[in-house]
């Protein structure tokens, strides 16, 4: 898998660990949240969770200090609830880690994955980046906050005051 | 625009005008659908990937081509603006366009290799196609008479504009189980509908001036119609905006997603139950950021200032030379009767343009008609024309006493049919003439039943009636609320139609009932005839179809359609 | 594709989809051509439309056309008429264009 990380490609330090292998204690690690229990509680190195897309934030609160890196699935791009998601988990959650996307998403909508507070896109092995930077580049005006914009509706929405 | 060679008013009335950076957004949405329409072609994207994608951009791929759904932000239209639709009609269609039940316009004939420069097109006179289909925040539609109303308390054009910039490529529900149809009204009698939309609202002014909303949700048609329920009574202006996010986020969350039949909004309330889904949107809202969310006065009023009133004329209410013309033209007089809504200004009228002319195609417009209303929409109503619901046109301001010398312009137009609001103002999808999800023809049948009452002194004696064709379940012509609606379905590969009575889509809205078995393409138009000799047979004085309707049930309707079945 | 061909009858079969450029009605004639003439269509039997659909998933992967699928037809002296209302309609075009609106289509497409 390449990495985008802020619309840019980046090496991932994160293992991501298969279902039945056990978790390294050692490195950044990337499980299931289902696997969450597993995990000892004076683990040191960097933790990761698999959310799927019927997660919903409130699940995730309770888990928000102990991960560093939150990967919401997309099984489909069509199924946009991650973006919803994503959204709360930064506004209303304040979490300040990594928020990845993983699975099928497109290009198209890569703002809208950094729009609604995520830092980092999986693209396929593969697959060629250049759509997914020229789709960042493609707009100049929102009529949306962006969510981890400080500014107000009033101010981002242009056009307005 | 140079405004020299043109009929073109030196004052028009308020509408929406873009500014760059509007102009600059529009531009780069049609570079992007540029670049997703070579990436198809290319192979890049695969069928399955383009299709959200185009449909966001409203374009569908239709029985015979291409088909292109372009925007009528909340029905509202310049008159440049509607030639530059004559342009895409002449230079990327075949001459014509069709405006639709949600007030926009499509174009029926359009090539993908050239749908980007038909979308460039638009976006040279501010129009677009954005949102137009898709899984997202349709476009907002509302009242044909906004700002023109005598019975209207809040100009709802505002507020839709508010919500068209805040809906428009919202990054979080640009993906959501469904689509997304929002309606606002501002009057006390409600043209909007908004009782069959996922989200209606209907604004209110109290005695200081300040304006809220009555927020109803879960309405809609299609499959399984459902009314909305009243989900907040009172909701202040500044709350406006935080209110919807709060519903959007739970639908898109909470939403059907393995369904597509499944997967409105009105299906989770009515699966959660209105309390239940009441609650999970007031915890939404009340856990809010709201300060980020707040809808400001000001900002209420940079907009308000886009739709300020035109420089009305100061005219006396009554109009001795509209009185004297109707007085000398019995068929002008007829037309007054029918094609005219009360104005809020003295002195003038909104006239509506109906798009029925009798044997011809509801919703129908050739590119010189479409040339031919701009001139007048500048000669007699500040350069605007709007788009109805029952896909007609209206010029909201007009004088009245230039109305006589409007309606004679219309005459050779074929624009100049009396007959709103009667028998042969009938609603129609395009159906299966056109549409690739259509079960039966909708347009022959219209045509069929105009034909049959073409005598308009006939249509008067039976009086207001509304007939809405739907070409199958989807609702495009909103048959579930017709008085009369036609539903056709697909029976061994042949044309069925499914009649239901009494249904309504204003105040009093109300889902029709279905009368029996449904009827051959060549007996609905007997049908109705037999449905419409009921009433006339029955009716008490004063009432109207509707009323009989209401009396009576639909035992003496049903009789007749099927005694000698 | 294979699942939706069982269970036809003995009723002829044509392949049919809408080309990617510009959406128009085609039929898969012989040769793996596509034309806009219902008349030129490969006519296929039961067992033998698996060929035909397979060449149109071919023709869909190399961007030709889109959602190819077979129709039923009886065979008549003028060509193939399909069976269902739908695919009539696919046949002819719209049953309904006004004369004005004809005579204005026909305006611009002179004008092209």
């Amino acid at each position: 898998m390449q990495l985008l990380e802020q619309g840019r490609p980046a090496a991932d330090r994160w293992l991501r660990v298969a279902d039945a292998a056990p978790i390294p204690d050692d490195v950044a690690a990337l499980i299931g949240l289902e696997r969450l229990a597993e995990v000892p509680a004076g683990r040191t190195a960097p933790l990761g969770v698999v959310v799927g897309p019927a997660t919903l934030p409130e699940e995730l609160a309770p888990l928000l200090n102990r991960v560093a890196l939150i990967a919401v699935a997309f099984p489909k791009f069509r199924d946009g609830r991650g973006f919803t998601l994503g959204r709360a988990l930064r506004e209303r959650f304040r979490y300040g880690g990594e928020l990845r996307a993983v699975g099928h998403v497109l290009p198209d909508q890569h703002l809208f994955l950094l729009r609604c507070g995520f830092s980092a896109v999986e693209v396929a092995d593969g697959a060629d980046l250049a759509p997914w930077t020229a789709a960042l580049g493609r707009f100049h005006t929102a009529y949306q906050a962006m969510v981890t914009d400080k500014a107000t509706l009033r101010q981002c929405m242009r056009r307005f005051g | 625009m140079d405004g020299l060679d043109r009929t073109a008013p030196q004052v028009t009335a308020g509408i929406y005008k873009y500014d760059a950076y509007d102009r600059q957004f529009l531009r780069d949405r049609v570079a992007e659908f540029r670049g997703q329409v070579d990436r198809r072609l290319a192979g890049a994207l695969s069928e399955d990937e383009f299709k959200p994608l185009r449909l966001m951009n409203g374009l569908y791929l239709q029985l015979h081509a291409y088909m292109l759904r372009c925007a009528v932000p909340y029905g509202v239209l310049s008159s440049d603006q509607m030639r530059q639709f004559a342009v895409v009609a002449r230079r990327f269609d075949r001459g014509y366009g069709h405006f639709t039940t949600r007030q926009n316009i499509q174009f029926n004939w359009i090539k993908l290799e050239e749908a980007a420069d038909a979308i460039a097109t638009l976006a040279d006179a501010d129009l677009h196609a954005i949102q137009t289909s898709g899984n997202c925040i349709r476009n907002v539609t509302t009242d044909e008479y906004a700002g023109a109303a005598f019975d209207e308390s809040v100009d709802p054009r505002v507020y839709a504009e508010i919500l068209r910039q805040w809906s428009t490529l919202h990054p979080e529900f640009s993906f959501l189980p469904r689509k997304f149809k929002i309606a606002i009204t501002g009057a006390a009698r409600d043209r909007a509908a908004i009782q069959l939309h996922d989200i209606g609202l209907a604004a209110r002014r109290d005695a200081s001036g300040a304006v809220s909303f009555e927020v109803w949700v879960g309405g809609g048609m299609g499959r399984t119609p459902i009314l909305a329920y009243r989900i907040r009574e009172r909701l202040p202006e500044a709350e406006t905006i935080a209110y919807l996010e709060a519903i959007l986020r739970v639908y898109n969350a909470l939403g059907g997603r393995e369904n597509i039949h499944k997967a409105r909004i009105k299906i989770l309330v009515r699966d959660v139950g209105q309390a239940r889904f009441t609650e999970l949107v007031e915890q939404e809202y009340a856990r809010l950021p709201r300060e980020r969310y707040r809808l400001e006065p000001e900002v209420v009023a940079a907009i308000q200032a886009h739709f300020a009133p035109p420089p009305f004329a100061v005219l006396p209410q009554a109009d001795a030379a509209l009185a004297a013309a109707c007085d000398g033209d019995a068929e002008f007089a007829a037309w007054v009767g029918r094609n005219t809504h009360p104005h809020k200004v003295a002195g003038y009228i909104s006239a509506v343009i109906s798009l029925k002319p009798i044997g011809g195609i509801p919703g129908d417009c050739s590119a010189a008609q479409m040339d031919a209303i701009a001139d007048l929409a500048d000669r007699y109503a500040f350069g605007e024309v709007r788009v109805s619901h029952v896909q007609n046109l209206v010029l909201a301001h007009v004088r009245k006493d230039e109305l006589y010398a409007l309606w004679q312009a219309l005459r050779p137009l074929g624009l100049a049919t009396g007959n709103v609001g009667l028998l042969s103002d009938i609603i129609a999808c395009p159906g299966l003439d056109y549409c690739a999800l259509a079960n039966a023809r909708a347009i022959p049948v219209a045509q069929l039943i105009a034909e049959r009452f073409a005598d308009l002194h006939r249509q008067h004696d039976i009086g207001s009636v509304y007939i809405n064709i739907s070409g199958c379940i989807n609702a495009c012509a909103h048959h579930h609320v017709g008085h009369i609606g036609i539903l056709g379905v697909d029976r061994k590969g042949e044309e069925y139609y499914q009649i239901t009575l009494g249904g309504s889509a204003t105040n009093d809205a109300r889902i029709g009932d279905i009368v029996g078995p449904s009827f051959a393409y060549d007996q609905v138009t007997d049908a109705v005839e037999t449905i419409l000799r009921s009433y006339l047979a029955i009716r008490q004085a004063g009432e109207l179809f509707i009323d009989t309707y209401r009396r009576t049930g639909l035992a003496p309707f049903k009789e007749a359609l099927y005694a000698t079945a | 594709m294979q699942a939706k061909v069982k269970a036809r009858g003995t009723q002829p079969l044509v392949v049919t989809a809408n080309r990617l450029r510009d959406g128009r009605v085609v039929w898969l004639g012989g040769g793996g051509i596509w034309s806009e003439r219902v008349g030129d269509a490969a006519i296929f039997d039961g067992a033998g439309v698996a060929a035909g659909l397979s060449a149109a998933a071919q023709a869909e992967a190399e961007q030709i056309v889109v959602a190819p699928y077979e129709v039923e037809v009886t065979l008549k002296p003028g060509g193939p008429e399909p069976l269902r209302m739908r695919e009539r309609v696919r046949v002819v075009g719209p049953s309904v264009l006004a004369p004005s609106v004809l005579a204005a289509g026909m305006l611009a497409e002179a004008a092209e």
